[in-house]
């Protein structure tokens, strides 16, 4: 019995794009956090049970601080409460949870980082901490609202691609590899599930090693309930089945594990 | 002060468990809470053989509570043996096995299996609403509970709960059915079957279409439920729905229920039941309640 819910500190708030916002958190949660890692983030409105996951992009350790860049999702929910703290609120979380990216496979690797939409966040902290021969980052917007485009730009060769062609490539991440002519011999991505689909088929048709991290429904967070399961291509060891359970084994995937 | 219970013939040392499914066999919730401290885990419902459960979505947010059509995914029992009974042994708690079934076949060989094994009590669920062959055949019929509870009973060497569902219109003819079956407790209530509908895609934001709703939004109606059920029955009563602080479990004490467990409250707090335990004891020791059965069902 080692781990709490707590209540993190508002350090900052700031809106990143219109429903987009940048959260840094006081919180134990940062001490043992890598990238790829979520948080459990609870409001603090009794009508709203259940936590939201939300991705972790950036990690201070040394201040013991994490950074959460996350989508307001609509009208009275939980995200959009969370959107409206400002510093010296505190928000209940528990963390960190899940397994995140074996970015020490990258070492001596041409790499392709790749986000998409919300997805795009979680790459961030991924590219501060990789050491690869080659790190091309492949960030995918809906628009010109590129978000975090200065902190990539400084850890890394970034490819922007937009959906409405306002920036860089017009299309999405796959657009942009095509356009660029670029070339990795291993994949991390993060965002939307079509995008992901395309990503997995991409790197399995070239045998690329390909690690995905995916998004479903949670309820517990921590592995207990079986909401937010993924279909798995072996038997699963904990389950017995063919179900993987990704906010405990994942939420990041070797692509070859998981059918999506 | 004493804050033990007897259930059925099993002592717990104080009237705090799980409900089933919420907490899985207590591995991933042993980092939250001190399993020692609780009086029973319930585990996750266990069949003859593996089930995949339902596609997702299998869970959704409501206004003070939650939807889940898990659809009762398990490893089956053998893995279940394996692994779980010896995780929860090194636990000074007690351990109740729920048991899900499609046949009043698949019942009794689960529970033929756990005869030797080293669990305390048996749970039989026949209140799932989210699988169609899950146990809700059996949960809505008097006659078809009472059956599949002397059915198991010939088997079952542990002491037998069944789990009701509230999905029926006389919570008190079910409750007496399954102890005319020879139930040596029920516990109550299961979900409440809902439905809910997203409106921008048009479509129902389960998978499975329905779930079973859960959390403090349904607690006045397990409360009643708990006391008709206790009112109709010599048997104990375990209560359960949408308990989320002591004061929600004690309200269930004082309708009826003899112990209680604590469900959708653990995916808000995974620590909460430790605060309820502690809760619980804080009320007593305030109005003077020596023990806990002082308490049970002196609301009438």
């Amino acid at each position: 019995m080692t781990k709490k819910k707590e209540n993190a500190l508002v350090i900052s708030q700031e809106m990143l794009a219109p429903d987009i916002y940048s959260m840094w958190l006081q919180t134990e949660a940062a001490s043992e956090a890598k990238p790829g890692q979520f948080i459990s983030m609870y409001t603090n409105d009794g009508s709203k049970l259940l936590p939201r996951p939300i991705s972790i992009c950036e990690i201070d350790k040394a201040a013991g601080r994490l950074r959460v860049v996350y989508r307001v999702t609509g009208k009275d929910t939980g995200t959009e409460q969370f959107s409206k703290m400002s510093a010296g609120d505190t928000v209940p979380v528990i963390g960190p949870l899940g397994n995140g990216f074996p970015y020490e496979k990258a070492e001596g690797k041409k790499v392709f980082l790749m986000g998409g939409g919300i997805g795009v966040p979680p790459i961030l902290e991924l590219a501060k901490q990789m050491k690869c021969e080659k790190k091309q980052i492949l960030a995918g917007y809906r628009d010109a609202q590129t978000f975090l485009r200065e902190e990539f730009e400084q850890n890394g060769e970034l490819y922007i691609s937009t959906e409405d062609g306002s920036v860089g490539t017009k299309g999405n991440v796959m657009d942009a590899i095509r356009e660029n002519g670029l070339t990795a011999d291993m994949i991390f991505a993060c965002g939307p599930t079509p995008m992901l689909r395309a990503i997995k088929t991409y790197a399995e048709e070239n045998g690329i090693e390909c690690y995905i991290s995916l998004e479903e429904r949670m309820a517990c967070g921590i592995g207990a309930c079986l909401a937010c399961v993924c279909k798995s291509k072996e038997k699963d060891h904990h389950s017995n089945v063919n179900n993987k359970r990704i906010c405990k084994d994942g939420p990041v995937f070797l692509s070859t594990e998981v059918e999506i | 002060m004493d804050m033990r219970v007897n259930i059925a013939g099993v002592e717990w040392k104080n009237p705090v468990t799980v409900a089933s499914g919420t907490f899985g066999s207590g591995a991933e919730f042993a980092d939250y809470v001190d399993l020692n401290r609780l009086g029973a885990v319930t585990t996750k419902g266990v069949a003859n053989i593996p089930w995949a459960g339902n596609p997702t979505p299998r869970v959704a947010e409501t206004y003070g509570g939650m939807m889940n059509a898990v659809g009762l995914q398990n490893p089956g029992i053998d893995v279940f043996c394996e692994r779980d009974i010896p995780f929860l042994r090194q636990y000074d708690t007690k351990i109740i096995v729920n048991v899900c079934g499609k046949s009043t076949e698949d019942y009794c060989e689960v529970v033929e299996r756990l005869a030797d094994e080293d669990v305390d009590m048996l749970e039989i669920n026949i209140s799932c609403p989210n699988v169609k062959e899950g146990g809700i055949a059996f949960g809505q019929n008097p006659k078809a509970a009472e059956d599949i509870t002397k059915a198991v009973k010939k088997y079952a060497k542990q002491p037998v709960i069944m789990k009701l569902s509230p999905n029926v219109t006389s919570i008190a003819e079910m409750a007496k059915a399954v102890e005319a079956g020879g139930a040596d407790a029920v516990s109550l209530i299961n979900t409440i079957t809902g439905m809910k509908i997203d409106i921008n895609r048009k479509s129902f934001v389960l998978a499975n279409k329905t779930g079973g709703v859960s959390g403090p939004a349904i607690h006045p109606i397990a409360v009643r439920m708990v006391y008709e059920a206790a009112n109709a029955v010599k048997v104990p009563v375990i209560g359960m729905g949408g308990i989320a602080k002591a004061e929600d479990a004690i309200e269930m004490i004082l309708a009826g229920a003899s112990a209680v467990s604590v469900g959708t409250a653990n995916f808000h707090d995974p620590g909460v039941t430790m605060k309820i335990v502690d809760g619980i004891e804080e009320y007593m020791k305030r109005q003077g309640f020596e023990t806990v059965a002082e308490m049970v069902g002196i609301v009438r």
